[in-house]
């Protein structure tokens, strides 16, 4: 099993290889379209700015390789995000694989909506034994609204996009690698359940 | 609806595990990797990391225990003590911290707080804050409670805030280490105003304590260190308590 977590010199990969080391497996951590392309799986993390990781994206050719990849992609957060057609954040254009629009939280009590939120409306196996209304870390302030490639949900001054999916792309809008148990179990189901 | 939060905070002397009241009079309360692992495993939401002994000097050791805590847990970590700068920064974001707490470096230099938020995002940036209320007025300290300053607690608050800091970890120093509850007057306080989230610390002594704190001085989470390190209530017991109060925990 060959897992690659994308590396665009934006954000802190830390976390998400002490997650897959926990569950048994080692992580590649690399830029290089070869490398990419030779993977079983390929996790696409993001914290930080979404023009500044979209330029450093595009410098290294990574938003032409992503969306051609056939082999199981997970998005997280940032990630998520990137991989839809554009959001409000700096008015940033996405890689277009899922064709949402990410939005910017209004009308709520605080922002970032940080901390431990249930989700619930689970589908497809990445969420195989996790139980409806469990709770997962997020960190963001900009959101995708619900939506027809939804596969979790989760509420925040309304329903939005906790997880999504197409094909073999999935992204998670929480953190699975700071989510506990329950979050390790995700990241365990994209390694072993997706074929 | 968002749980409130249980955040167990390791205060770390060279790579020990300390606790003292009212900051002085430092005893041993464990190794940090086996009290970090535990509270992840105990559903601790955060875990935060004080080095108290910081200093240019030792940074490199720092970054050691800095890693090896967080490779054993899977929740979020804050690293504080000693941060002066985005490389101090950068460097602790490398070896696993997901956010970093700063304090004596930002009242000394106040626009540190806008630059941090501006290279790592405000959701990385906690501003801790230690104050004493002082014949009615809440002052705040630096340099680990040993230095007054002129400032006073809601103006920093909201120069913290305005500045693009991500949280507040407020300490009472009148509450710290005694286990008689938070300052619940003073965070309802600070609550009311601020638009970002609230951490309440000094004063944990019982499972009411943490329910007293989110009930009447709303803060959105709760910090504290000497009664999980001396298993004198675990963070199960608490959420048990808070759950059956009718407080949303995980």
């Amino acid at each position: 099993m060959k897992i690659v977590v994308v590396d665009y010199g934006a954000g802190n990969v830390y976390s998400v290889l002490s997650a897959i080391r926990r569950l048994g497996y080692q992580a590649v951590v690399s830029g290089e379209a070869a490398v990419i392309r030779s993977a079983d799986r390929v996790i696409f993390p993001g914290v930080g700015q979404a023009s500044a990781a979209m330029k450093k994206i595009q410098q290294r050719g990574i938003d032409k390789l992503l969306p051609q990849l056939e082999i199981p992609v997970l998005g997280i957060c940032l990630g998520m995000q990137l991989m839809c057609i554009d959001t409000e954040e700096d008015k940033t254009s996405g890689l277009g694989i899922f064709p949402l629009s990410v939005k910017k939280f209004r009308d709520v009590e605080k922002v970032p909506h940080m901390g431990w939120n249930t989700i619930g409306g689970m589908q497809t196996a990445l969420f195989k034994g996790v139980r409806e209304g469990e709770r997962m870390y997020f960190v963001h302030s900009y959101y995708v609204p619900d939506n027809a490639f939804c596969i979790a949900r989760c509420e925040y001054g309304g329903t939005f996009a906790a997880a999504i999916a197409k094909d073999n792309f999935y992204g998670c809008q929480f953190h699975p690698e700071k989510s506990s148990q329950a979050g390790e179990r995700i990241l365990g189901n994209f390694i072993n359940q997706l074929f | 609806m968002l749980a409130k939060r249980i955040i167990p905070c390791l205060d770390v002397m060279n790579g020990r595990t300390v606790k003292g009241v009212h900051f002085l009079n430092l005893k041993d309360a464990g190794d940090i990797v086996e009290l970090g692992k535990k509270y992840s495993e105990e559903g601790a939401d955060e875990l935060v990391f004080l080095d108290i002994t910081a200093s240019s000097d030792k940074r490199k050791t720092v970054l050691e225990w800095v890693e090896r805590v967080a490779a054993e847990i899977n929740i979020p970590f804050t690293v504080g003590g000693g941060i002066a700068s985005e490389k101090d920064v950068e460097a602790l974001l490398g070896k696993g911290a997901d956010k970093i707490s700063v304090n004596s470096s930002v009242l000394k230099d106040p626009d540190l707080i806008n630059r941090l938020a501006y290279s790592f995002g405000k959701q990385c940036i906690v501003v801790a804050i230690d104050a004493k209320e002082e014949g009615g007025s809440w002052v705040v300290y630096r340099k680990g409670g040993r230095e007054r300053t002129a400032r006073e607690l809601f103006s920093w608050a909201r120069e913290v805030e305005e500045r693009g800091g991500g949280e507040i970890l407020f300490t009472s120093m009148n509450h710290d280490g005694t286990h008689r509850g938070f300052a619940c007057e003073a965070l309802a306080r600070l609550e009311e105003k601020a638009g970002i989230p609230i951490i309440a610390s000094g004063g944990a002594g019982r499972a009411e304590d943490f329910y007293r704190v989110f009930q009447y001085g709303k803060v959105e989470a709760a910090l504290a260190a000497g009664i999980f390190h001396y298993g004198e209530i675990s963070i199960k017991e608490v959420k048990e308590y808070l759950r059956k109060k009718g407080i949303e925990v995980r």
